[in-house]
């Protein structure tokens, strides 16, 4: 006992110089120090003794939290008369003040308007107490209802998970105060553990690793029914209803086990028999029981892993290749595989180097088809910068070439195609943000073929881009902020390299911002399908007040042959940040059979920016969140419980069997590749 | 006026005065260092024995600084030492720490206590010698004097106890008990079960002999008749204490009690029982105390804002007597009177009790479920009927707040404890306590009866237990060794232990009869509330401010003890470390303290406690 830990004991007193504030306010201007001193001692000492008796008063009255109250009960004891006029129940809210070398803590009385108080409405009647019974435990188990805790908290899962030996030391119980310590242990799992032998020699008697029962009741039973089917079904408000609960709910613990296997299953045989639709409720489901907080995963990662991989890489995820859109689903498992890296991955078990290597062999061989490659490197590229840089950077020539054997050679397989061109404009959406930190300004084209090969040119033209946008960007950012209801100039934006790089990863797009981009794409969706779209195109929009007529600026890229005009006169586009990207591609919703037949366009960015006030199109600028605009056809990535308010529209990848508008056009005759 | 305590303590000013004879204030401290270097350099076997006396030394050489006003010595004296205390006595140095002035001491209860009572140490005779030979070689007469006067060392042949059998024993406000305190006889048997119960309960069966069932008879009345029959030697006889006489309706009470007996769940290791707990909502932390009939059909609740609830927890709503000028008309001779007095208006599951003036902090509902006492802060205990829901009594006597109040399973008496640190036995027919148990050094914060009403057990903030006859008021048992305020007493059924729970989370086991600890439950990490003992005294179940209900192997605990004639003796004790395997089982409220339990008749848990959202 006596080594534990021992509180400092200090006899703190009162500063002096509070007896002479105290004084003068009394009306007592001259207080000698001595004098003083003895009433700081004399004060400190009385207020330390009621401190004293008001704790008894609270632990008699079953509380952790003292209050005015046990204050005033204290004083009574000593026959003195409470102080009057201190009745707050939770804190009182001292104000701090300084000033002239005095500090001084007071109690903030405000003068009270008497009329005021006469008119506001009365307060709601406080609810009178209550009596309310539940099952604390059966028989010995505490069943999982909600008037229980969570039957184990999020710091137990895991400790269960990553220390099983450690979750019950001796001592640890009694000592810290840590309230779910051994909560949900069942009476076998509480035995032998407090043991000071060495837990080996006790043998039969310990259980090295503590297993919590997962016996579900009938109430979790049917729940877990009503999810997974809800999860799974055809009624999307019904699933977004139980992803929200899978999200959300604290008591989902002993089903985990449970749902860990219908996703992994799930996903074994759906992707035999190519159901995409179900394949992304299943990962949609992955990503719900991520954003839990309080789940801890890591038991059933080594399930989970494997079946969001297989949605990454497959060879074949969907029936129709050609048409369906199942690079949205696999850039979403690659981003659930990121999270699952970030969150898990430890140098023990090695989660992300052993994912990094599977990405890697499944690209580096040459027999890989290009669905499986686009998997694999859009795993690797979610996985963050450094990743790109070391592992993708290095091999961009030799892919370059593949792409353009493809995409130059004889039409060989229509599938190949889509492949190529969607591993390419993959390729260039995450190399561009990587090189545009890493290369220093100005980009030359030559110098980007010299180290890249073919793609060379692409790169730096999408370099360009992400830098322009950048720099878009911040000046966005700043014009919102510091002028919205002024007429803005007009914005005009050069091919020429920008004065200096900007970090793309600093800018934030306001929210504000986002609004316009809704409106407008919802006017695009009307708009014709755009003929053929150029490989960079740059379409600057901006709208003076004064006119209220939008003006529409385009400008005519580095890349020859892509002369088109504007696609819709409300579109701005300038090179990348990503928020602004993935809205477009969502949004756009351009059907494949009007889809003309061209050259496979490369990204396309739309930058807009924010109408003045008033204009009509613009509604409120404070639009919550970059939703992308619903569109006609179901999706089923597309709820808002999947992409929370945080998270970027481009998070949802779009609905299967509705392509994207720049990655279902079939290749057109003729060289699509622009020559710089 | 603060000075209320020094008037319970008519000798204050001498005992103070003790402190006048003083030696050179700079010599304390090495004084203290050169018997701390002396223990510290001992035999092991003498160190933990002879490190009990730094405590106490400590505390009353600093007190002799402050008397003498050496603030400065006492000052640099505490700053060095207090450090070396053991942790449990945190508490008491925070209040000695605060101490700086003569001024201060006179109206100190804490220390006032400490100088009155001698701190108790018990020490082998071996140790004692060597203690004895230093001081005598050093000419340490400082502390020489203070050891004379102010401690008592209870000197016993044989091996020096263990550092940890003396920890497991220390860390009340005075040290340990004597061990003659523990010495008197206790009567801890049950009394005998009134005669009137066999032909009563003949009757009923002779209902069912009619219907033609002769073979039960024959089982149910020996086991019945075998339970009554047996006298317990350890019983008081019948009459010690006068009881008051069963009525007709206790007899049916018992008649009910017993047939839910007969299906009582069998508990044990493999058969918990359930918990229905029953969470206050809306309290805004305002639930003092609980409690629940013995049929569990009436919770009530103690509330700081000075109210008392009742609730039915059965169908069955409550309801208040007539008026008497209705009452009048109704025929008495009738065989459903007890029905027809009730006013049906009244009906409804909650009735609220208005009269103390503080939070009420006890509350104990009678035996027959006709009357309902509570205690407050405001000083009275109030007896309240369950017939009108008005109160009948205040009975006034503490002057300070009433921290616990509890009727005797016989009903008529009942004790009360507060901060006036005595417990006081009453009638509910006196307006004064026919007893007064006084010896506490701090507040008496619970009170429990003994099963058989010959005893009652008190807990306090001095973190000592002690059994009290209420024959004749004597103090029977001390029990020495929690580390906190005690807050949680309980009985088990067949009156043989005792348990109780404390501030540092342990509940502690005592056997009564040999006036010994017996166990030691670590597992709870804050205040225990609540303690209860299954109907059959399998399990002990407790509840506790950090929020869960334990489940403990009592049966287990109390199986294996070492009740030798040295133990007995020396009362030197072994504790086993087997709170892992006896606790069966922890259930987590949702932010919930646990304030009360309750086995039912049948082993089912009732907890209660007010919902607290942090």
């Amino acid at each position: 006992m006596a080594e534990e830990k021992k509180l400092k004991l200090s006899n703190t007193v009162l500063p002096s110089e509070s007896m002479k504030v105290v004084a003068e306010s009394m009306g007592i201007a001259q207080i000698q120090e001595e004098t003083c001193q003895l009433l700081t001692d004399e004060v400190s000492y009385r207020i330390k003794e009621i401190a004293q008796d008001a704790l008894k008063f609270m632990h008699m009255g079953k509380r952790q939290k003292l209050t005015t109250s046990d204050i005033d009960y204290a004083l009574k004891l000593k026959n003195v008369e409470p102080l009057y006029g201190f009745h707050a129940q939770e804190f009182i809210p001292f104000r701090f003040a300084s000033g002239g070398g005095r500090e001084l803590y007071f109690y903030e009385e405000k003068e009270v308007d008497l009329s005021d108080i006469i008119n506001t409405p009365l307060p709601r009647v406080p609810l009178d107490v209550c009596l309310k019974a539940h099952w604390l435990s059966i028989e010995g188990c505490q069943p999982a209802i909600p008037e229980n805790p969570p039957p184990a908290p999020k710091e137990q899962q895991k400790a269960e998970a990553t220390e099983p030996l450690k979750s019950a030391k001796p001592g640890q119980e009694e000592d810290g105060p840590l309230k779910g310590k051994g909560q949900g242990a069942t009476p076998a799992d509480g035995k032998g553990k407090e043991k000071k032998a060495p837990p080996l020699l006790e043998g039969a008697s310990l259980r090295l690793k503590p297993r919590s029962i997962h016996e579900l009741s009938v109430e979790q039973q049917l729940y877990y029914k009503e999810i997974t089917e809800a999860c799974v079904g055809s009624c999307e408000a019904k699933r977004a209803e139980a992803l929200q609960s899978i999200a959300t709910d604290p008591g989902l613990y002993q089903m985990l086990p449970r749902f860990s296997t219908f996703i992994s299953e799930g996903v074994r045989v759906n992707v035999v028999q190519n159901n995409l639709a179900l394949l992304i409720y299943l990962m949609r489901m992955v990503k719900a029981l991520m954003d839990n907080p309080t789940l801890y995963l890591e038991k059933y990662v080594h399930e989970l892993i494997p079946a969001v991989m297989t949605c990454i890489v497959s060879r074949q995820l969907c029936l129709r290749p050609d048409v369906d859109n199942h690079w949205a689903l696999r850039d979403f498992a690659a981003r659930l595989v990121a999270q699952i890296c970030k969150h898990f991955s430890t140098t023990t078990n090695n989660i992300q180097s052993r994912i990094t290597k599977t990405f890697t062999k499944s690209w580096v061989d040459e027999k890989t088809p290009w669905t499986t490659r686009y998997g694999s490197i859009a795993g690797l590229a979610e996985l963050g910068h450094d990743v790109i840089k070391t592992l993708i950077l290095p091999r961009l020539q030799q892919e370059g070439e593949r792409i353009r054997s493809v995409l130059d050679g004889p039409v060989l397989s229509n599938i190949d195609r889509i492949g190529a061109d969607h591993v390419q404009s993959l390729l260039l959406k995450h190399c561009a943000p990587v090189l545009a930190k890493l290369h220093p300004p100005p980009d030359n084209q030559d110098a980007y073929r010299a180290e890249f090969g073919s793609l060379g040119p692409l790169l730096c033209s999408h370099v360009v881009k992400a830098r322009a946008q950048a720099a878009l960007q911040a000046q966005q950012v700043n014009r919102t902020t510091l002028t919205i209801t002024q007429p803005r100039p007009t914005l005009t934006l050069s091919q020429a390299p920008q004065s200096g790089p900007r970090t793309p990863g600093l800018l934030k797009v306001p929210g504000s911002i986002a609004l316009p981009v809704q409106t407008l794409v919802s006017a695009r969706a009307a708009a014709p399908p755009q003929p053929s779209p150029p490989p960079t195109k740059f379409i600057v929009m901006s709208s003076s007040s004064a006119s209220s007529t939008q003006q529409v600026l385009s400008l005519s890229t580095s890349a020859p042959g892509s002369g088109s005009t504007t696609t819709s006169p409300v579109t701005t586009t300038v090179p990348s940040v990503q928020p602004i990207v993935k809205l477009v591609s969502t949004a756009s919703t351009a059907p494949p059979s009007t889809a003309p037949s061209g050259p496979g366009s490369v990204q396309k960015y739309i930058v807009v920016s924010l109408p003045p006030t008033g204009d009509g199109k613009g509604g409120p600028p404070s639009h919550p969140s970059p939703v992308p605009p619903s569109s006609s056809s179901p999706s089923p990535l597309g709820g808002s419980a999947l992409c929370g308010g945080k998270q970027e529209a481009g998070d949802s990848p779009p609905a299967p069997g509705t392509p994207k508008a720049n990655g279902s056009q079939p290749p057109g005759p003729g060289s699509p590749q622009p020559a710089p | 006026v603060g000075s209320v305590a020094v008037e319970d303590q008519p000798d204050v000013s001498a005992v103070l005065s003790a402190y006048n004879q003083q030696g050179d204030p700079t010599m304390y401290e090495e004084y203290y260092s050169g018997l701390k270097h002396f223990i510290e350099c001992s035999l092991d076997c003498h160190r933990a024995e002879l490190s009990q006396l730094f405590y106490p030394l400590f505390v009353h050489m600093y007190l002799e600084l402050v008397y003498n006003q050496h603030e400065n010595e006492a000052k640099s004296f505490f700053e060095k030492f207090h450090g070396d205390q053991e942790c449990y006595y945190q508490d008491d140095l925070r209040v000695l720490s605060s101490l700086t002035k003569k001024e201060h001491m006179k109206g100190n209860e804490t220390m006032l206590d400490f100088r009155t009572s001698k701190f108790v140490l018990r020490i082998s005779r071996d140790s004692y010698q060597l203690l004895k030979r230093h001081l005598q070689e050093k000419q340490n007469n400082q502390i020489w004097n203070i050891v004379q006067e102010h401690l008592y060392i209870d000197i016993f042949d044989g091996m020096p106890r263990s550092k940890q059998q003396i920890d497991a024993m220390v860390g009340s406000l005075a040290g340990e008990a004597k061990r003659e305190a523990n010495k008197s006889k206790v009567f801890f048997g049950l009394l005998k079960e009134p005669e009137i119960e066999v032909p009563l309960d003949d009757e009923d069966e002779e209902g069912e002999n009619e219907e033609g069932k002769p073979k039960k008879k024959k089982p149910k009345k020996d086991s019945i008749g075998s339970k009554s029959k047996k006298q317990d030697p350890n019983a008081p006889p019948q009459n010690r204490i006068p009881l008051p006489e069963l009525k007709d309706s206790d007899k049916l009470d018992k008649i009910m009690n017993m047939k839910e007996t007969t299906k009582r769940v069998r508990l044990g290791p493999d058969c918990l029982p359930s918990i229905c707990f029953y969470t206050f909502l809306n309290a805004y932390q305002g639930l003092t105390a609980v409690d629940v009939t013995d049929d569990s059909s009436l919770i009530a609740g103690g509330f700081a804002d000075s109210t008392v609830r009742v609730w039915s927890v059965t169908p069955k709503k409550l309801r208040t007597v007539k008026q008497a000028a209705d009452l009048s008309l109704i025929d008495k001779e009738s065989d459903d009177v007890l029905e027809r007095i009730m006013d049906e208006k009244t009906a409804s599951e909650l009735k609220i009790l208005y009269g103390h003036s503080g939070p009420v902090y006890g509350a104990s509902f009678s035996p027959d479920r006709n009357y309902l006492l509570s205690s407050s802060e405001d000083g009275t205990v109030r007896l309240w009927s369950l017939q009108t829901f008005t109160c009948l009594v205040g009975y006034k006597g503490h002057n300070y707040p009433v921290w616990d109040t509890q009727f005797s399973p016989y009903g008529y008496y009942f004790v009360s404890g507060g901060h006036d640190r005595v417990a006081r036995l009453w009638a509910t027919d006196h307006y004064q306590p026919l007893r007064i148990f006084a010896g506490h050094l701090a507040d008496v914060n619970c009170t429990r009866f003994h099963p058989n009403s010959n005893y009652v057990a008190t807990g306090s903030a001095d973190r000592t237990v002690r059994l009290w006859d209420v024959l004749n008021g004597n103090c029977v048992r001390i029990f020495t060794g929690h580390k906190g305020p005690i807050h949680s007493l309980t009985f088990s059924p067949n009156g043989r232990f005792l348990a109780t729970g404390a501030t540092d989370g342990r509940v502690l086991l005592w056997d009564i009869g040999h006036g010994l600890m017996v166990g030691e439950l670590k597992g709870h990490t804050d205040t225990v509330c609540s303690l209860r003992f299954s109907r059959d005294g399998e399990i002990l179940a407790s509840g506790s401010m950090d929020n869960t209900v334990r489940l403990w192997d009592a049966i287990k605990a109390f199986e294996d003890l070492e009740t030798d004639d040295f133990t007995t003796a020396t009362g030197h004790i072994n504790l086993p470390e087997n709170s892992q395997e006896l606790l069966l089982g922890t259930y987590m409220t949702k932010s919930t303290p646990v304030v009360h339990l309750h086995f039912t008749r049948r082993n089912l848990v009732l907890a209660a406690g007010a919902y607290s959202p942090q």
